[in-house]
């Protein structure tokens, strides 16, 4: 049971009229991993949580979570061991916190101590008797975040969780999330890009316009993005950089003291760097992942559009 | 089973907890006891009216201000929580779409129904404890029991407006014209029919036409068995027709249970 997927998305195509949302898309998701799905609005993200949740039913393709088909009568029990955050969602806002969770917790099948303990962990005992109406964005994103909690569950969607956390609340969330996968909690992380997210994902899909452009851990992504990797030297004067030929054959491009060059040539040109005695520093920048997300949607054909 | 509870008891006390019932519950009984004693003020006399007067004025009262009731209680029932995203996580838990409706419904009506006991019962208690006479208690269990049928079916008229439309704003319109045209034209659509045609149309047409309206319904189930003396207008040749206050009834539990099975279906189709 371990190694079998959590989920499992085989060429999944979902159309709405003429509009296909996600088109021939295929992926799996395996216990305890964490899964970062970027895309801009209306790229898909969405729609495919809806159709892992099973909230809508494929056009063509299949989806399997949890062994069973989630829009099938059969997935009835998977549905208490997943848990969702949807984007944007106001909780009934005359009722309490605990109110609101307790309500949940008893639709899923837990009782009013686990919704106080959820509470609890999210950080709002003080303010759980307190009207929704009365909360803060963030306090309303860790109260849905509580209620995706729910029940230990087994896999996650979380859709733009962090929107409005403050960046102590992003942090503790973030500890939320390794803590889960620890556990063996498997987590769908949708959002866009946003700095930091890199350390907590295991792989990432990217969306556009229902499209999978890439998928995969960020040192292959960052590979499909074939981006180059920038040097910042110290010490070197700039010119003695341009004129040096050896060093400037595995080098794309030098500009002032930064060197970009591609992975492959990276190991050459740091031999030829070391060679100068006056050199002080070296400083190896990986592009990032808004900048491999970027440099991938840009390859993209631009289908569709004129 | 249990989640349907679980929805119920939550809408119940949302209902509690924003003084619906409260208000509901305190105008049927201002109105209805204002009937009471007053119902004869127009005829220069104060004190009790006559059992047969008193309901006949709030059957005409309540055909107008159930339906509008209910249908400003549950118009946002689902757009409300569609708004909020609320209904798209509700639909990941383990409670399918005809359990949340079932729940809202069994919630929602719990109000209304109460509101009618409690409101319209103190007008009979009143009554009955002047006058001692058992006839009202029937009058009156008739009364309320239609009374309650009649605010269950326009909530689930007002369910299959809420699921239907993609606004709140819509959904708020669409119930105002939905009260219009029952309390209001569908009579007098009628009345134009029975003026207008020349050899003015048949009573068991005209007795078929009211049964499609629920409202037309109530009034006849609560002004069938009265002394005409008090009844008046087009209603008065239908109520001398065929129909038996039994089958009168059947029709009226239709009107519940036919919306609510469309608003079912259509709450099932919904692409979400």
């Amino acid at each position: 049971m371990t190694n079998t997927p959590v989920v499992s998305m085989n060429q999944v195509t979902k159309s709405y009229g003429s509009l296909t949302a996600v088109n021939n898309l295929s992926c799996e998701l395996a216990p305890g991993e964490v899964l970062g799905l970027f895309g801009h609005n209306g790229a898909g993200k969405t729609t495919m949580m809806k159709l892992i949740l099973g909230i809508t039913s494929p056009t063509n393709g299949s989806v399997d979570v949890l062994g069973a088909k989630p829009d099938s009568k059969a997935a009835w029990h998977i549905r208490s061991q997943v848990g969702y955050l949807p984007e944007n969602v106001s909780f009934y806002e005359h009722l309490t916190g605990i109110e609101v969770l307790n309500y949940f917790a008893k639709l899923k099948g837990f009782n009013k101590q686990h919704a106080k303990d959820l509470i609890a962990q999210v950080g709002l005992t003080e303010a759980m008797n307190r009207a929704v109406k009365t909360y803060s964005k963030g306090m309303r994103q860790r109260l849905g975040l509580a209620q995706a909690f729910l029940g230990k569950p087994k896999l996650l969607l979380l859709d733009e969780p962090t929107v409005g956390l403050d960046p102590v609340a992003t942090t503790e969330f973030y500890q939320q999330v390794d803590n889960l996968k620890a556990h063996g909690t498997s987590i769908i992380l949708c959002s866009h890009v946003l700095p930091g997210v890199e350390r907590h994902i295991d792989r990432a899909i990217i969306l556009s316009k229902g499209q999978q452009l890439a998928c995969g851990n960020l040192a292959s992504l960052r590979a499909h993005a074939n981006l180059d990797i920038r040097i910042k030297t110290r010490g070197v004067s700039p010119s003695e950089l341009v004129n040096d030929s050896q060093l400037m054959t595995h080098v794309e491009l030098c500009h002032d003291t930064d060197l970009l060059v591609k992975d492959e040539n990276k190991m050459n040109v740091l031999r030829e760097l070391v060679k100068y005695r006056h050199l002080d520093d070296i400083h190896i920048e990986q592009p990032d992942l808004n900048q491999v997300y970027q440099q991938i949607l840009s390859q993209a054909p631009q289908k569709g559009s004129i | 089973m249990k989640s349907v509870f679980t929805v119920a008891a939550k809408e119940f006390s949302d209902g509690l907890r924003n003084r619906w019932l409260l208000s509901i519950t305190i105008i049927f009984a201002l109105l209805s006891v204002g009937l009471t004693y007053f119902g004869s003020a127009v005829a220069g006399e104060t004190g009790l009216t006559s059992t047969s007067t008193t309901v006949a004025s709030l059957a005409s009262l309540a055909v107008f201000l159930i339906p509008l009731i209910a249908l400003l209680l549950s118009y946002d029932s689902f757009v409300g929580e569609l708004e909020s995203g609320t209904l798209l996580l509700l639909l990941t838990y383990p409670i399918n779409k005809t359990q949340l409706l079932m729940g809202k419904f069994i919630g929602q009506g719990s109000i209304i129904a109460l509101a009618i006991l409690i409101g319209f019962g103190a007008s009979g208690v009143i009554l009955y404890a002047h006058t001692q006479q058992t006839e009202i208690i029937t009058v009156f269990s008739l009364f309320i029991a239609s009374a309650v049928m009649l605010g269950l079916s326009f909530i689930a008229i007002a369910f299959i407006i809420s699921i239907s439309v993609s606004e709140k704003s819509k959904a708020a319109g669409a119930a105002l014209i939905v009260w219009f045209i029952f309390a209001l034209i569908f009579d007098l659509g009628l009345l134009t029919l029975l003026v207008g045609t020349e050899d003015g149309i048949s009573q068991q047409s005209l007795t078929f036409m009211m049964m499609l309206n629920p409202a037309d319904i109530f009034r006849l189930v609560n002004l069938a068995g009265l002394d005409s003396t008090d009844v008046n207008g087009a209603l008065a040749i239908a109520i001398r027709s065929s129909l038996s206050l039994t089958q009168l009834l059947c029709v009226l539990v239709t009107w519940v249970i036919f919306p609510l099975i469309l608003a079912i279906t259509l709450f099932t189709k919904k692409r979400m």
